[in-house]
């Protein structure tokens, strides 16, 4: 016994002493060394007592966490941590804990003016922003959440649902509630017509593919000039009216309508509630969906479409109806956003559009909706609140700026997180149907579809 | 030849169900995977109301025309009719044949020519359900939603295409409702009732296997497809699963193709039996008929020992076939060794091939008995068990030398002579043969000589 428990000790001061030699060795470039703006070019200054700082540390915290937290052998099953806990107990009340979120954005804006009547109007512009990406996620989440299809190109709906408003408003002079379900049909015509040519692809090829649509989509919209305004977008795009009534100061506006005093305030508040709504329609439109054969076909392609095929389930309808779907809650988010921005250009619609709104579902766990919401909290939200980290300048020095290492800090935190969750936050999936008694499916049993099988 | 042969070796036509009333008929298909012929020509009915079994050894082709009849394959050529009305329909078959038509409307009923269709349509519309034999189950699904999944279409035009799904019609909801209970009766028959709510992939082997029977059922099948459903099951589960098929038969009026290599099972519970050998169909008939047809038994004995032992069924069906004494003389129980001429005629008359003058190309030349140092192994050609070796030594064929010197025309009567006409090419004994006589013959020169340094 005395014996293992020696080599025990011997084995975390050796793995302690490994790592304290790796924080040495990049710590020295890092900490170590720092350059610095002298007359006539940099002057290398050095600081070695942070260095041994923080090789020290390491070290200790290290050698503590080998003797008292890693004790399981290696490779045995641990328990599920705090947040794991917490993330799979939010899952398993679900329904309560949808309520309380909706409860809770539905009162946002006033609770933002009651508390931070500083700051309110940035919080209710990053709740606007946060329900947009919910929307979207919903959105995208129809298809590579449920049918298992790896879309890396949903953004081309997003600014087919823009640019339809934009140019819709620019050309015909239409206002944004005639161009919202316009925006949403054109583009789900498009999500079909983009749907035809990748349904034979499977896998890899179906997402290289997905992808390049998106780029096909943006270098458009670059390139067709006379019509989109190429690199220069579409500018003058009309904010939404309440029933006829801009929110302008003066006469006939909404302020001076109801009596109240003019504040710019009104607006941010109304564009809230209109992506509100339009997120609970997708959320309830997609939640139904599912429960109906269409929805249920959809997943069944996900977990084996051969199978399919021989209930006589046709692969290409459902492959399309998914994508259209997707393709039109993408639009109407689209379209908001024009509205939003009241200027919009092929910049807003990069790949890496595609790219954060794809973390949001695949950190939020495929297939589940209630995940997409805390994933877009965490995601953008977090990503937005890295940007005031002022107390930081506190640990790390008067020079430190937070902003520039936002990324990195969030990058860290993404990685963390699918260490610890590998299908995301809320991975079990809750059946369609029930005859008795309703019961969690586990994240190993469920398909990931095309584009995830090795 | 193969129409004289296809004559040998069908059971007497005229009355058997199969041939009056066929369900589904294969008529010359033949599927080819670029060079290599997986089916070549193969015709067989599937009688309405009938089992069905399509047995032969690994590799013969029973999960390609499984793959062709539900259109999981696109046939190279044949024709695969499926009816929903009694009797031939000739005259409706061949209006269809001639249109261009996937399938046509008749008197009795409607006909379809499946070689036509998309795998989709033949499960939709032509009513032919299938399962697989690595199970294909949505595993991430319950038990229910697999089986809802089944009743996909029903509950697509009951919910209007989702529109009135969506906006929650009263007929989306009562169809909905009669879904869930028709799915609760299949999981009732399949004993799978208190696992509705678990997902599919948590439920044991056995279970699996007959909640994608139950699942194919949802589809309200006119035929139904089973590929391999016994594998794997323990004799406790096989013969529920027995039960559960003539269950579908009985009660459903469902017609049953499977594939299996249980002969348990095979031989118990179907009415018809149609096998295999290398895509080339070998016998059709009944179990008896078929138990007892020496070209089945050629084509089971010409696999390896190995298999044979590993195969009890096989060496049953051997010892009823051949009779107690002649298995045994052929190895498969025990080594003897009995005079080669009274194997000679034994094998002949289990081959029911006595008129040695019946079939093309020449008779290989042979000896009257073994040379000096005793017979060679002829088994150690792949492709010759024990039972050809008897039949090879009962014409004089002793040695590898003798086999090697094979001509066409000899390869081609000892072909027709073994009741496998194609086989000797295929597996090219003659080039094995030659291989091992010069192997045999160093091995007897050296031992020779270090015999002569010794003495």
């Amino acid at each position: 016994m005395t014996n293992t428990a020696d080599t025990r000790i011997a084995d975390s001061i050796r793995d302690a002493f490994i790592a304290a030699l790796l924080v040495a060795v990049l710590g020295f470039f890092f900490l170590a060394l720092r350059t610095d703006i002298a007359p006539g070019g940099l002057a290398l200054s050095t600081r070695w007592g942070l260095w041994f700082t923080a090789i020290a540390i390491v070290f200790a915290v290290r050698l503590l966490l080998n003797l008292f937290v890693y004790r399981a052998p290696a490779g045995a099953p641990k328990p599920e941590s705090g947040i794991g806990k917490m993330a799979h107990r939010l899952s398993g009340y679900s329904t309560v804990f949808g309520y309380v979120m909706f409860a809770l954005a539905a009162a946002l804006p006033f609770i933002v003016m009651a508390l931070f009547p500083v700051q309110q109007r940035q919080y209710i512009d990053l709740a606007i922003l946060i329900m947009t990406y919910i929307m979207l996620g919903w959105g995208l989440n129809v298809v590579v959440g449920f049918a298992g299809l790896l879309d890396l190109g949903y953004v081309a709906f997003y600014a087919l649902g823009a640019y339809s408003f934009g140019l819709l408003a620019f050309y015909f002079d239409i206002g944004f509630w005639v161009a919202l379900p316009l925006a949403g049909l054109l583009a789900a015509m498009w999500g079909i017509v983009l749907g035809f040519p990748v349904l034979r692809l499977r896998g890899d090829y179906f997402a290289i593919v997905t992808l390049a649509f998106g780029e096909i989509i943006r270098v458009v919209l670059i390139n067709w000039s006379d019509f989109t305004g190429g690199p220069r977008g579409v500018s003058g795009i009309p904010k939404p009216t309440f029933f006829g009534l801009d929110f302008t100061r003066g006469e006939g506006g909404f302020a001076d309508f109801f009596g109240l005093e003019f504040s710019t305030i009104h607006r941010f508040v109304y564009l809230y509630y209109i992506i509100f709504i339009l997120a609970i329609i997708t959320y309830f439109v997609t939640a139904r969906l599912r429960q109906l054969p269409v929805g249920r076909a959809w997943e069944a392609l996900r977990e084996d479409d051969i199978a399919c095929r021989s209930l006589g389930i046709n692969i290409r309808n459902t492959k399309l109806t998914a994508f259209a779907i997707s393709a039109m809650f993408g639009g109407f988010a689209g379209s908001f956003f024009a509205t939003r921005q009241g200027y919009i250009s092929p910049e807003s619609f990069t790949f890496i559009e595609s790219a954060i709104i794809l973390a949001i579902v695949v950190l939020g766990g495929l297939g589940s909706q209630i995940g997409i919401v805390i994933a877009s909290i965490v995601m953008i939200g977090g990503m937005e609140m890295l940007r005031n980290l002022g107390f930081l300048t506190q640990i790390f020095g008067p020079d430190f700026d937070p902003v520039q290492y936002r990324m990195l800090i969030f990058g860290l935190a993404m990685v963390l997180i699918m260490v610890w969750k590998p299908r995301g936050l809320v991975s079990t999936r809750e059946p369609s149907a029930v005859l008795k008694e309703k019961k969690k499916i586990g994240a190993d049993l469920i398909g990931q579809g095309e584009g995830h099988k090795a | 030849m193969i129409a004289a042969a296809e004559a040998m070796t069908t059971a007497d036509r005229s009355d058997t169900n199969w041939d009056r009333n066929p369900i589904l008929t294969v008529e010359n298909l033949t599927m080819r995977f670029g060079g290599l012929v997986a089916i070549d020509n193969l015709s067989f009915n599937v009688g309405r109301g009938d089992i069905t079994a399509l047995i032969g050894p690994n590799g013969a082709g029973k999960t390609t025309v499984f793959n062709c009849v539900t259109g999981f394959y696109k046939p190279t050529e044949g024709r695969i009719v499926m009816r929903h009305g009694p009797g031939h329909q000739d005259e409706g078959v061949a209006a269809v044949t001639a249109s261009s038509n996937k399938w046509g409307q008749t008197a009795e009923g409607a006909v379809y020519l499946l070689e036509r269709m998309p795998d989709v349509e033949i499960s939709q519309k032509a009513k032919v359900a299938r399962t697989f034999q690595n199970i294909r189950l949505f595993s991430g699904m319950t038990a229910l939603e697999n089986l809802l999944v089944a009743q996909h279409n029903t509950l697509m035009v009951a919910s209007s295409y989702t529109v009135g799904g969506l906006l929650g019609l009263p007929g989306y909801r009562r169809a909905h409702a009669e879904a869930i209970d028709k799915a609760a009766y299949w999981l009732e028959r399949v004993d799978l009732i208190d696992r509705a709510d678990d997902p599919a992939g948590d439920l044991p082997y056995g279970a699996q296997r007959r909640l994608e029977i139950a699942r194919a059922m949802c589809t309200q099948p006119h035929l139904l497809c089973l590929d391999e459903p016994a594998a794997g099951l323990n004799p406790r589960e096989s013969s529920a699963l027995n039960d559960l098929i003539q269950y579908i038969r009985a009660d459903h009026g469902v017609s049953v193709l499977l594939i299996e290599h249980d002969m348990g099972v095979v031989m118990e519970i179907s009415d018809h039996i149609v096998v295999l050998d290398y895509g080339v169909k070998i016998s059709d008939g009944d179990a008896q008929f078929v138990r007892t047809d020496p070209r089945v038994i050629a084509a089971y004995l010409g696999v390896d020992d190995e298999e044979i032992e590993e195969k009890p069924e096989i060496a049953s069906l051997v010892v009823e076939a051949l009779g107690e004494e002649a298995a045994t003389e052929a190895g498969i129980a025990a080594d003897g060794a009995p005079p080669p001429e009274a194997i000679a005629a034994q094998a002949d008359s289990a081959a029911g091939l006595a008129d040695a003058k019946a079939h093309p190309g020449t008779r290989p030349a042979g000896l009257d008995g073994a040379r000096e140092g005793g017979p060679d192994r002829l088994t150690r050609i792949n492709g010759i068990g024990p039972v050809n070796e008897k039949k090879l030594n009962g014409l004089g064929i002793w040695h590898f030398d003798q086999i090697g010197a094979w001509k066409k025309k000899e390869v081609e009567w000892v072909g027709s002579y073994l009741s496998f006409p194609g086989r000797i090419e295929r597996e090219d004994w003659v080039g094995q043969a030659k291989v091992l006589a010069r192997a045999a013959g160093k091995a007897k020169t050296t031992r020779k000589g270090k015999q002569g340094g010794g003495q």
